[in-house]
């Protein structure tokens, strides 16, 4: 069976999930963050980790939200929203860095290590869940 | 070149300070143009996964997502180094 392209997206909004989840994988992963960004910077670099993991957080949320309500209009608009929004999460990611960057709490280089290593982190460990869920669904991973 | 320079030194203005953001753009933009073409292939797949097997959409959707995700961070790693090389 073939759907076409301007028909909504069949099945539950898993965007949500798995956001969800990461957001949920970014508690534990807050305290080394900061901790680490603290010991080497200080109070400035752990505030700008602190800072870097919301936008990390913010940044799949809002991803998730776009795809969730494209997927309910159309295939064709997804591709448009997911296409679209790239641009305008790197804008928005921009703005919030270039927003704060000459306040007197920030230090860029933990911020965008966090930003960049956080991101990452965060990707893996719920991919490793994800595809261990998707290879054995009667034996998913707690973690 | 060397008449823009004469320039900036009479009013007293530094020219490393322009050039550096135009540096920073550069990379910003050379390291978002990959990711783009990258997510562009992943969802057209997907969409073309989705319309020809749509009880398959969860399973695609949630391979997409996170393969939108790690495309996604090469362009952060373009982002952070035009911010911390040019300090």
């Amino acid at each position: 069976m073939t759907t076409s392209l301007a028909q909504p997206v069949a099945g539950p909004a898993v965007e949500i999930t798995v956001a969800r989840d990461l957001a949920r994988r970014a508690v534990p992963l807050a305290p080394v963050a900061i901790g680490l960004c603290a010991m080497f910077w200080g109070l400035h670099g752990a505030l700008s980790s602190a800072y870097a993991l919301v936008l990390v957080v913010a940044n799949f949320v809002l991803a998730a939200a776009l795809m969730t309500w494209a997927a309910r209009i159309s295939l064709a608009v997804m591709l448009g929203t997911v296409l679209a929004g790239y641009i305008v999460r790197l804008a928005v990611l921009t703005l919030a860095v270039l927003a704060v960057r000459r306040a007197g709490w920030v230090e860029l280089v933990p911020l965008g290590l966090t930003l960049a290593v956080a991101h990452l982190t965060l990707l893996v460990w719920e991919a490793r869940h994800v595809s261990a869920s998707l290879a054995f669904p009667g034996l998913k991973p707690k973690g | 070149m060397s008449v823009a320079l004469e320039l900036f030194a009479q009013q007293g203005a530094d020219p490393t300070a322009g050039l550096t953001a135009i540096g920073r753009g550069i990379v910003y933009g050379a390291a978002a143009i990959g990711p783009g073409i990258g997510i562009g292939i992943v969802v057209g797949n997907a969409i073309t996964a989705m319309a020809r097997q749509p009880e398959a959409a969860g399973m695609v959707r949630t391979t997409m997502f996170l393969g939108i995700a790690f495309t996604e961070a090469l362009a952060l790693f373009g982002f952070v180094l035009s911010f911390i090389v040019s300090g």
